[in-house]
């Protein structure tokens, strides 16, 4: 039995897992299918900024496009630190392809860089 | 920029965005006013995820957010002044003349209407009492958020946590990505403030601890902190003697509450609610002084941005109706009952739209399996219940008042 908090929305339900993978305490079927996960390949977003070349725009946010196995975040975290972005990007739109190998790539989150002349 | 708007919006964030887009898409000529270089506010530096879940039901990060109103209010070419202060805000009887600084220098702008919303700022380690020097190295959340985020910054190697809100254990996770080493959130109330699932993805994630009960009472260090003294606290919150602990560190990141920013409200002589600490203000989010609404953080603290961004669209439509055509409102009080920490609006206007009155209340504790209630000349109009009740979750209902005619109670039964 494993008591899992699930992080899919503010509810935060706590689900109970059993040993034959029955699941409890979800009030939806997103938090089923969390649970489920989380105990068989646990995995999160990426969240982080990276540099850039332009001088109004030092860091900007970076996400990854979807989620990673959990046990890579840190060292995703240490990659992106390590780009430097120097082409214009837009919401969306690639910073890293296939991070750390997982399919998943980071892509930025603003479009304050389209607005530089 | 013009010299005369039909709505200056205050503050360029969530609540001003969406009370900006309204208001042109109503039909007002519309100035936003931004003290920082961007628009965005808050959420340029939330960089985390978890917004828009109820606006958009999708995952959004802060800038992603403020990226979709953004990019509206430049499709709707809305007039936009950055690095502008106001300095002053006047009334007379054809309106509000608003003075403002900027590097242009200093100007006068006229405006039928004034949408406040300022957001909040950050209490302070001086407001909650904590004993010692003034060295470097005590910062609040929002301030190690935007020096990491915004200028790639690292404030910390060793830090303690003080407080278990959502923006403390967000940077918990933070700082600990970035290399530091939280040492340990500390939160003074027996129960954690943020949510649930922050407390997982953020410290269970990462193995940092989260010690209830306990608080900062002295910082350690003349120039740069050194050490911060916990405490454990009864559940009055009292220091309990003999439970002093030394906690060597360099940094002490303090997220003990958020102060809605009312100084322009207050220089206007408008009531301030002192529940809220936001203006009092009736169902079209207008305030009591004719011509000003209000939206947002200021307003009162909420949890969800998507609520700020329905107060922005409240007010601003609001604002643009008013500008068209004024009226003398129809004000009752709604009265607050069992169970209600703070209630938005504090006033229902007789003479607007009551339809779809929404309401935005925060609960006086913990609690689950309760009913909100909106009573109406004695009578119960309106029942909604409630599973899970948290003192620091804003609890969003929506009734129909329409033909209502005495006073109305909420209330938590």
């Amino acid at each position: 039995m494993r008591e899992i908090i699930c992080i899919v929305c503010p509810n935060g339900c706590e689900l109970k897992v059993g040993e034959d993978f029955s699941v409890s305490g979800n009030l939806c079927e997103r938090g089923r299918q969390f649970a489920l996960q989380e105990i068989r390949d646990p995995r999160r977003t990426v969240t982080t900024v990276c540099r850039t070349v332009f001088p109004d725009h030092p860091f900007v946010p970076v996400r990854s496009a979807g989620e990673i196995p959990k046990d890579l975040v840190p060292r995703a975290v240490r990659e992106a630190g390590k780009k430097i972005i120097d082409t214009p990007l837009g919401i969306g739109e690639t910073v890293i392809e296939n991070i750390l190998g997982t399919g998943t790539d980071i892509i930025i989150c603003t479009n304050e860089l389209k607005e530089v002349r | 920029m013009k010299d005369r708007y039909d709505a200056a919006v205050i503050g360029g964030g969530p609540a001003g965005l969406a009370a900006a887009i309204s208001a042109k898409e109503n039909g007002a000529e519309v100035l936003i006013i931004e003290r920082e270089n961007a628009l965005g506010g808050i959420l340029k530096q939330c960089i985390h995820d978890g917004f828009g879940l109820i606006r958009y039901g999708e995952k959004l990060t802060g800038p992603e957010y403020a990226w979709r109103d953004i990019e509206k209010v430049r499709k709707l070419e809305i007039d936009t002044a950055l690095l502008t202060f106001v300095l002053d805000v006047r009334a007379d009887e054809d309106g509000y003349e608003l003075v403002l600084t900027s590097r242009e220098g200093i100007r006068k702008v006229r405006t039928a209407a004034l949408i406040l919303a300022t957001g909040c700022r950050e209490r302070t380690g001086k407001q909650i009492f904590i004993h010692g020097d003034r060295p470097a190295g005590i910062l609040t959340a929002g301030c190690a958020q935007d020096l990491v985020n915004l200028k790639g910054q690292m404030p910390a190697h060793r830090a303690v946590i003080l407080g278990s809100g959502d923006i403390g254990l967000i940077m918990a996770r933070r700082l600990t990505l970035e290399g530091a080493e939280v040492i340990g959130v500390y939160e003074a109330k027996s129960r954690p403030g943020g949510l649930a699932r922050n407390i997982s993805q953020c410290l269970d994630d990462y193995g940092i601890p989260l010690h209830l009960s306990t608080t900062v009472t002295r910082t350690i260090g003349k120039d740069r902190l050194e050490a911060v003294e916990v405490m454990k606290v009864s559940e009055d919150l009292e220091p309990l003697p003999g439970t002093e602990e030394i906690v060597p560190c360099d940094t002490l990141i303090l997220s003990v509450g958020l102060i809605p920013e009312n100084e322009l409200a207050e220089s206007l002589d408008i009531r301030i609610c002192p529940q809220t600490k936001g203006p009092y203000a009736d169902n079209t989010l207008h305030t009591l002084k004719e011509g000003v609404f209000s939206a947002g953080n200021c307003l009162s603290v909420n949890d969800l941005v998507d609520y700020v961004s329905e107060n922005g669209m409240i007010a601003g439509r609001s604002a643009a109706a008013w500008v068209r055509k004024k009226r003398e409102r129809d004000l009752v009080p709604v009265k607050t009952g069992k169970g209600i920490g703070s209630c938005v609006p504090q006033y229902l206007d007789k003479g607007s739209d009551l339809k779809k009155t929404v309401f935005w209340l925060r609960s006086d504790t913990d609690d689950h399996d309760r009913e909100a209630v909106i009573r109406t000349g004695g009578n119960a109009v309106f029942r909604k219940k409630i599973r899970t009740i948290r003192q620091a979750e804003t609890i969003r209902i929506e009734a129909d008042l329409s033909g209502m005619k005495e006073e109305a109670e909420v209330s938590l039964e």
